[in-house]
Formats: structure tokens, C-alpha cells, sequence
């Protein structure tokens, strides 16, 4: 066996897995992570994850679309080529406003889907993780803690006996 | 369980008695069940009924193309349009099945905000609904521009030949940022959702091409809660932004119609009722869609009566907004003294479209009614019925809007009387085709519904629940 990529512990219930993650948390690892088939409540909290950053890409994606909106549309009618509709002004953000709304609303949404993507490392083409075949019951019924052997706190020894008085059945390492 | 020795003690002693929530899932189903349930829609046997089903949408829906072809190879003149009447069933076909996707984003977005946990087992397919609603309503703005090959230069923000912009004031401008905005932004929603579930079917795939193919759209999700921290953020995000665009879209459909100055379109009631209308329209194909899927599918656990009846009280309340709102356009008609508009609404109720008018006053302001009784609510059959009907009056509303305000212009020299074609019948006919070819494509390649979702809504997804592990058991 290959260097292994970590050490991986197996739970049945989503309260198992959160007491395990606390244990983990306070042992004072940080290359960790819990693995669920849905998101579990209160996970964050037991794992002290801070509020995710993805609001702000959001934010700036929903400025820019607005912007654009509104520089579009008096390039178009105002500047470029200047259009006298019904004797109205060459430009208003009101008749501008339903397209620049549309526009905003379109660009935030493809920033808070890339920024997801950015925030969490994906599409990611390998994974360690997805070549072990008990572990591909994380989208099916069980819980897992993963613990990467990259820690500066891992040891084999030590960290597989944490698990075990944490309370897991099965605890196995994955190779890189 | 703890709840039951709970409930006990409860009416023996003096403590009040606690109301156990109806379950969202029936009959305690394990979690693993439930990605059993539907993912073997996807993994088993095509069963007879979809072939058939399959074979004669697709057929239905090759007829629409045939249909488009004679347009395109022809001109519009194979329709029935003409003056008075510029805009008939191709518009009113649009708008029809626009507001039909509108269901699928107030499910999978409003009533997320709003915390309503039953949404989740009807949420994917109400989406993918939405999705293919929109795509048959993009069809018809397409065609009817004739020539079908300059439609994206026609509909982009381009120069023309003359090097001039489109002007920005014309709500069909709007529309176009609108209608492809809602699309665009309804499909990330839609595969934001989709790929937890597309790594489930990643998982559980026996052959390489379905582990290929599934594993691409997963994009390597391993479920880690570092990155559900991320995605449970950006959904919320994406609900939060998908709720204004949803009441903008129709409410700028309307404008195509509300900016204008003919008599029974300038009113600005326009854009709520439009939107109460679309939402009407499509929980009623939802609920048409449902019913028989439930049951074909075997999934009655997931999509429980609680939930149909839940759908027929959204119906409810907006038909009766929709009643609310025709009365009104009548008072307003009346009351604002402009005898133009006057005749265009004594006209509609009492003029040579009168049967359109009583039908679309039966179908969406009467029928609906029906539902303020549980058990009609909660009667499959009966349900499913009264969900036809509504579908048929509120593609009756919008020829009634459309129609009889133009028939009727400010010249009488220039009134008329429109009638259909064959082609124009036939062709809105293959749209409902391709509708359910697209539906029964969604549902036999993807979970059609959303499995980790309903994971999470269950009682063994609490981590405070006794079910879910929870030392003490109390909840």
C-alpha cells in the first residue's frame, strides 16, 4: 500500500458522527472533515466552520450585472447611436431599470454557482476518497469522519484509537 | 418510541398534550430506502408504460416540428393571424406555458425561504417542469418572427442592418432578458440540486458509462460537510435570488401586454394577477403530472396525499385571487368611466367570444372553489380532474385577454373575428408533445426526486431526534 491519504471512520446516525466530530475538533486537528448524504444540522457549528464566504461573490456578481445593465442600455439608446423614442430623454434609469434587474439577478446567480464551485475545490477529477468502496455509502445511509494524514497532529496509532472511543464500528485507511 | 409513551403520560397527567407533526415520509422509511425508492426509477426495466407514453409524445411532438417546418417553409400566413387580430395563439400559447414553470420556482424556491419541508419530494420534478415549460414557451416568440434562422439576432441586443440598437422602452424587449434570464437561472437551481444526488447515482452505478456520465455531472462531490457548508449557502442564495426573478417574469410578461393603450390590456392590475395566475396554472400541471406518477412510480411514501392536498390549497387561494382580480378589471372598467374600456369587458363577457369567457370563469374561478372542501382536497381522482380543468381555463384566460381586446379596435371599419387554423391547433397540440417527451426523458435518466432532500427531512436525519441518534430521548 501506497502512502494512505488519510484514516477514515465510519457512523451510523448523524448524532454519532456530530459527538465524533466534537471529539475530533477538540483534539485540535485541522486537515479533517465530516462526510454526510445530506447536510446534517448543526454540523458547522460542531465542526467551527464560520459562515460561508459565498454571499460575497453573489454581492459582487449582482453589482456587476446591474452596471452592465445600465452601461448596455445607454451605449445603445444614448451614446452609440441615439434614439428619440416619443420625445422622452436619450436616457433614464427607469426604462432601464427591468433589463438591468433581469441582468443582475442573472449574473448573481452565476457567481454564487461558480463561487460555490471556487470555494469548494470542484469539479475536482480525483479524489482519494471516491476510489474506496465503503466509502461510497456516504450518498447512500452512513456517516464518515475524515481524518487526512497530512495533519500535523496524525498519528496512526493514536488518531484510529481516538475514533474508536468516539465511538466507531469501522475505521479504515485510504490509500492517496 | 419516546413520542408514544409521551402521548401516554400526557393524558393521564395534567401536562397538555403534544402534537406529533405529520410525517413528511410514510411508513418510517430508512434512509437508504429512500435512495433505493428513486433511484431504481432510474436503474430498473423501462416499463411498458413509458414506452408507450414515450412513443406517442415523441410522435405528438414531431408533429409540432413538422407543423413548424410548413411555417417556416411557407410564411406566418399559414396561421390565422391577421388584422385585427396580429397576436393570437402563439402568444397566448407563450404565456400559457411560461406561467406553467412558474409553479416549479415558487416550490423550489419561495416555500424554501418560507420553511414549507413538504416541498422537498415534489421540488426536482416541479423543476424540471419549469425547465421544459419554458422551453415550449420559447418556441412560439421564436417561430412566429418567420424568419426562424435570424431569431437570435432578432431577440439579442444587436445592431440591426441600419446599425441601430433596439430601443429599451419596449416591454418586449424587457421579456426577452426576462423569460431567458428565468430559464437560465432556473436551470443552475436545478442542477445545484441535482448533484448530490447525481453522486448518489455515481455511487450505486454497475456499469462504466452510467459511472462515467453520472460521475461527470457529480463533479466529484464526497459529501463533505465543508463543502454542504458552501452549497447549503449558495442554495439559499440562489432560492433568494430566484424569488424576485420569478414575480419579475411574469409581472413583465404582463408589461407586453399593460404598457400598451389597448382597451383591456392598460390596466395596472396586470402584474400581480398574471403572477397569481401563473402560480395557479402551474400547480395544476403539477398536480396533473403527479398524481399518475405517484402511483406508476410506486412513490406514494414520498409524494403523500398531505401533499397533494397542500397543493390544492396553493390552488385554491390563487384562483380565488384570480376571481378576485376579473371581478375587479370589471369594477375598474366601470368605474373609470372610459367607455372604451367598458365596451372591450361587456364585450368579453357578452361578445362573440362569450364561450371563452364562461369557460375560463368555470374552469378557474369556479372549479377551484371545490377545494375549500378536505375531502375533495384530499380525493386523487377528484383532484386530478379539477387540475385539467384549471390547466384548460387558464389557456383560456390568456386567449380571452389577447383576443378580445383586439378583435374589437378603436376603428369599427377595421373589426374582425379570428379562427384558428389547422396549423395553428395542431401545432400548440405538438407542444404539449414535447413537453412530455422531455418529462419522461427527465424522469427515466435522473432521480426525479431530490433524495438527499428528503434524507434530511426525515426524523433519523436529526441528530436531537431519538431516531437519529440522540441519547435522552426527548426531541
Amino acid at each position: 500500500m501506497s502512502k494512505p491519504h488519510g484514516i477514515i471512520a465510519e457512523f451510523d446516525t448523524p448524532a454519532d458522527v456530530m459527538a465524533a466530530a466534537r471529539v475530533v475538533r477538540k483534539a485540535g486537528f485541522k486537515r479533517w472533515d465530516v462526510h454526510t448524504p445530506f447536510p446534517v444540522h448543526g454540523m458547522d457549528e460542531a465542526m467551527g466552520l464560520k459562515n460561508s464566504p459565498v454571499g460575497w461573490f453573489t454581492f459582487v456578481g449582482g453589482v456587476t450585472g446591474y452596471t452592465t445593465g445600465m452601461l448596455m442600455i445607454w451605449f445603445q439608446n444614448a451614446f452609440d447611436y441615439r434614439l428619440v423614442v416619443g420625445g422622452k430623454p436619450l436616457f433614464s434609469p427607469l426604462f432601464a431599470f427591468p433589463v438591468s434587474y433581469e441582468l443582475t439577478i442573472l449574473f448573481a446567480s452565476f457567481a454564487t454557482l461558480f463561487g460555490m464551485l471556487f470555494l469548494n475545490r470542484l469539479p475536482c477529477l480525483y479524489h482519494p476518497l471516491l476510489k474506496n468502496r465503503r466509502f461510497a455509502q456516504v450518498t447512500h445511509d452512513k456517516f464518515y469522519v475524515v481524518i487526512e494524514t497530512s495533519d500535523s497532529k496524525y498519528s496512526e496509532t493514536e488518531t484510529r484509537k481516538l475514533l474508536e472511543t468516539a465511538g466507531s464500528k469501522h475505521i479504515e485507511l485510504v490509500e492517496e | 418510541m419516546a413520542s408514544v409513551v409521551e402521548s401516554k403520560w400526557a393524558t393521564k397527567g395534567s401536562t397538555p398534550k403534544t402534537l406529533e407533526r405529520e410525517p413528511l415520509v410514510l411508513n418510517q422509511r430508512s434512509l437508504g430506502w429512500i435512495s433505493d425508492r428513486v433511484a431504481s426509477i432510474v436503474e430498473g426495466p423501462t416499463p411498458k408504460w413509458w414506452w408507450s407514453a414515450f412513443i406517442i409524445s415523441a410522435g405528438v411532438a414531431g408533429m409540432m416540428f413538422a407543423m413548424i417546418g410548413y411555417l417556416v417553409s411557407t410564411g406566418v400566413g399559414v396561421w390565422g393571424l391577421n388584422q385585427p387580430a396580429g397576436w393570437a395563439w402563439d402568444i397566448t400559447n407563450f404565456v400559457f406555458w411560461i406561467g406553467i414553470g412558474h409553479a416549479g420556482t415558487l416550490i423550489s424556491a419561495i416555500l424554501f425561504l418560507l420553511r414549507q419541508r413538504w416541498r422537498t419530494s415534489i421540488n426536482r420534478a416541479a423543476e424540471a417542469m419549469t425547465l421544459f415549460a419554458v422551453a415550449c414557451a420559447g418556441i412560439f416568440p421564436m417561430v412566429h418572427v418567420g424568419r426562424i434562422w435570424l431569431a437570435p439576432i432578432y431577440l439579442a441586443p444587436l445592431p440591426n442592418g441600419n446599425e441601430i440598437w433596439p430601443q429599451f422602452r419596449s416591454p418586449l424587449l424587457w421579456d426577452v432578458f426576462a423569460v431567458s434570464t428565468y430559464g437560465t437561472v432556473s436551470l443552475l437551481f436545478w442542477y445545484v440540486g441535482l448533484v448530490p444526488d447525481l453522486a448518489t447515482m455515481r455511487d450505486r452505478a454497475t456499469s462504466k458509462l452510467r459511472k462515467f456520465a453520472y460521475g461527470f455531472f457529480a463533479l466529484g462531490w464526497t459529501g463533505s460537510n465543508r463543502n454542504w457548508s458552501n452549497y447549503e449557502k449558495a442554495y439559499l442564495l440562489l432560492a433568494g435570488l430566484s424569488t424576485p426573478l420569478v414575480l419579475s417574469v411574469h409581472s413583465i410578461v404582463s408589461f407586453d401586454f399593460a404598457v400598451s393603450q389597448v382597451p383591456g390590456w392598460h390596466t395596472t392590475i396586470f402584474p400581480p394577477y398574471f403572477v397569481a395566475g401563473a402560480i395557479f396554472s402551474g400547480f395544476g400541471m403539477v398536480l396533473t403530472l403527479m398524481i399518475p406518477l405517484r402511483t406508476l412510480c410506486k412513490l406514494e411514501d414520498l409524494i403523500t396525499v398531505r401533499h397533494v392536498e397542500l397543493m390544492g390549497k396553493v390552488v385554491l387561494a390563487t384562483g380565488s385571487i384570480v376571481g378576485y382580480a376579473y371581478g375587479m378589471e370589471f369594477f375598474i372598467a366601470w368605474y373609470g368611466g372610459n367607455p372604451n374600456e367598458l365596451y372591450a369587458f361587456k364585450n368579453r363577457a357578452f361578445g362573440p367570444y362569450w364561450w371563452a369567457y364562461w369557460s375560463m370563469i368555470s374552469c378557474n374561478v369556479i372549479c377551484p372553489q371545490l377545494f375549500w372542501f378536505k375531502k375533495i382536497r384530499t380525493n386523487l381522482i377528484a383532484v386530478f380532474i379539477i387540475s385539467i380543468f384549471v390547466n384548460i381555463g387558464m389557456w383560456f384566460e390568456r386567449f380571452v385577454i389577447i383576443v378580445t381586446s383586439l378583435h374589437r379596435d378603436y376603428l369599427p371599419s377595421s373589426w374582425g373575428y379570428f379562427s384558428p387554423t389547422y396549423v395553428d391547433i395542431l401545432t400548440f397540440v405538438g407542444s404539449f408533445g414535447l413537453f412530455c417527451t422531455l418529462f419522461l426523458l427527465f424522469m427515466r435518466f435522473l432521480p426525479m426526486i431530490a433524495i438527499a432532500e428528503v434524507k434530511g427531512v426525515t426524523p433519523q436525519a436529526d441528530p436531537h431526534h431519538p431516531l437519529g441518534g440522540a441519547k435522552g430521548g426527548h426531541h
